[in-house]
C-alpha cells in the first residue's frame, strides 16, 4: 500500500471500558468493535481493534470516550 | 510516535459511576482538559450539585465542595466572595439548576457573581429514576408522565439559556452538545471561553450542555445521541447567546 496517508495506533485500558460503544460509531474508518468474546472486569465487553494498521490516528473515538479508556499515538 | 490523545490531568484515577455511553464523563474530561490547559488546577475550586454528578468531587482534580440541591451557585458565592483569587465553577444538571435551583442560578447571574456554570441538561431526573424535569420536552415519556409531557398540564419545557441571557449579569451563555467528535471540540471552546471570562474577572458564565440520559430514556448510548439531536436541538439551538462585547 502506498504510505501517503497518516497512521495511528490506539490503546485501550480494557479493564475500564463500558462496552458502551461511542467509540464504535464515532470511528470513521470502522475498524472498533465490542469483543463479545471477552468479559472485562466491570462485566462489560471492552471495544477493540484488529486491524491497527487502518487507524488514521484521528481520535474521534478517545474524543468520544466518557470514561477516558483511549490513549491516541501519531506513527 | 507522538501522543495525540491521552488522559488529562484535571481528572483523578477513579473509575466514574456513570451508566454505559452517559454522556456526562464527556464533559467531565472536558472541563478537566480546560482546567489544566488554563493552569488553574492548584487554585480552581468545584461545587458539586445533588442529581447523578453528586459524586463529581470524586473526579475532579481540584478542590471541591458539595452543595444541597439547587445550591451550588450559593455556595459558589460564598467561596468566590472569601476567596476571589480562586477560579470557582459549578456543575449542575437540569433538575438541579432549572428546578429546585432556578433562584439560586438567577441571582447568582443577577448579581454578576464572578463564578462559571457548566448545566448539563439532559432533560430529566437522571439520578432519582427519571422523573420529568422543567427540561422535558412535550410529549416526551418520564416515571411521572407516563403519557409523555402534557403542554396544557405543565407548560412547555424552561429554555435556561435564552432566560440567562436577559440578564445583565450574565456576561457569558452558550448552548452546545457532545453528540459527535466535532461537536465536543466546539463544547470544549466553549467551556474554555467561559472559564477565562471568569480569570479575566468580568462576571457570570454558565454553559449548557445538551446532554444524554440513555439509561432512563431507555435508548442505547448511539440511540440517546440520534435522539437528543432530532429532538432536543430543535427545540433547544444550539450557539451563544451572550458574549462579553455584545454585553458592553
Ligand atoms: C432537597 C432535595 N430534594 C429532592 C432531592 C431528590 N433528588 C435527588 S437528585 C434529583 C434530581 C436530579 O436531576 P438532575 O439535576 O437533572 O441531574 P441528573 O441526575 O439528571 O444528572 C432529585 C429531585 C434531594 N436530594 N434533595
Ligand atoms: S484514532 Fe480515529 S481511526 Fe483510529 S481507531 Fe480512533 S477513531 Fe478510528
Ligand atoms: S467509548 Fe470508551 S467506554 Fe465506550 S466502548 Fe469505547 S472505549 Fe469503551
Ligand atoms: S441515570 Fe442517566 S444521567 Fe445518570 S449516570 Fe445513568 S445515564 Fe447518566
Ligand atoms: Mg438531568
Amino acid at each position: 500500500m502506498a504510505k501517503a496517508k497518516v497512521r495511528g495506533k490506539v490503546t485501550f485500558q480494557e479493564d475500564i471500558c463500558k462496552g458502551c460503544g461511542l467509540c464504535v460509531s464515532a470511528c470513521p474508518v470502522n475498524i472498533i468493535s465490542l469483543d463479545n468474546e471477552k468479559i472485562n472486569a466491570k462485566g462489560y465487553h471492552p471495544a477493540t481493534i484488529e486491524d491497527m494498521d487502518e487507524c488514521i490516528g484521528c481520535a474521534s473515538c478517545a474524543t468520544m470516550c466518557p470514561d477516558v479508556v483511549i490513549t491516541v499515538e501519531r506513527l | 510516535m507522538a501522543v495525540v490523545f491521552k488522559k488529562t490531568k484535571g481528572l483523578t484515577d477513579a473509575q466514574t459511576h456513570y451508566c454505559p455511553g452517559c454522556t456526562h464523563g464527556i464533559v467531565h474530561r472536558l472541563v478537566g482538559e480546560v482546567l489544566e490547559e488554563l493552569g488553574v488546577l492548584d487554585k480552581a475550586i468545584g461545587v458539586a450539585p445533588v442529581g447523578c454528578s453528586v459524586l463529581a468531587y470524586k473526579y475532579f482534580n481540584c478542590d471541591m465542595h458539595e452543595a444541597a440541591h439547587g445550591r451550588a451557585p450559593a455556595v459558589a458565592t460564598g467561596i468566590k466572595r472569601v476567596r476571589p483569587d480562586n477560579f470557582v465553577f459549578t456543575y449542575q444538571g437540569d433538575g438541579d439548576l432549572a428546578s429546585i435551583g432556578t433562584a439560586e442560578i438567577v441571582h447568582a447571574a443577577h448579581r454578576g457573581e464572578k463564578i462559571s456554570t457548566i448545566f448539563i441538561n439532559n432533560a430529566i431526573y437522571g439520578m432519582t429514576g427519571g422523573q420529568m424535569a422543567p427540561t422535558t420536552l412535550v410529549g416526551q415519556k418520564a416515571t411521572t408522565a407516563p403519557n409523555g409531557r402534557d403542554e396544557a398540564h405543565c407548560g412547555k419545557p424552561i429554555k435556561m439559556s435564552e432566560l440567562l441571557a436577559t440578564i445583565d449579569g450574565a456576561k457569558f451563555v452558550e448552548r452546545v452538545t457532545v453528540t459527535t467528535p466535532a461537536n465536543v471540540r466546539k463544547a470544549k471552546k466553549a467551556i474554555k471561553e467561559c472559564f477565562k471570562l471568569q480569570l479575566e474577572g468580568k462576571g457570570f458564565g454558565i454553559v449548557e450542555v445538551l446532554s444524554t440520559c440513555p439509561t432512563n430514556w431507555g435508548y442505547t448510548p448511539q440511540e440517546a445521541l440520534k435522539w437528543l439531536e432530532e429532538n432536543m436541538i430543535p427545540y433547544y439551538p444550539l450557539g451563544n447567546f451572550r458574549k462579553p462585547e455584545e454585553v458592553e
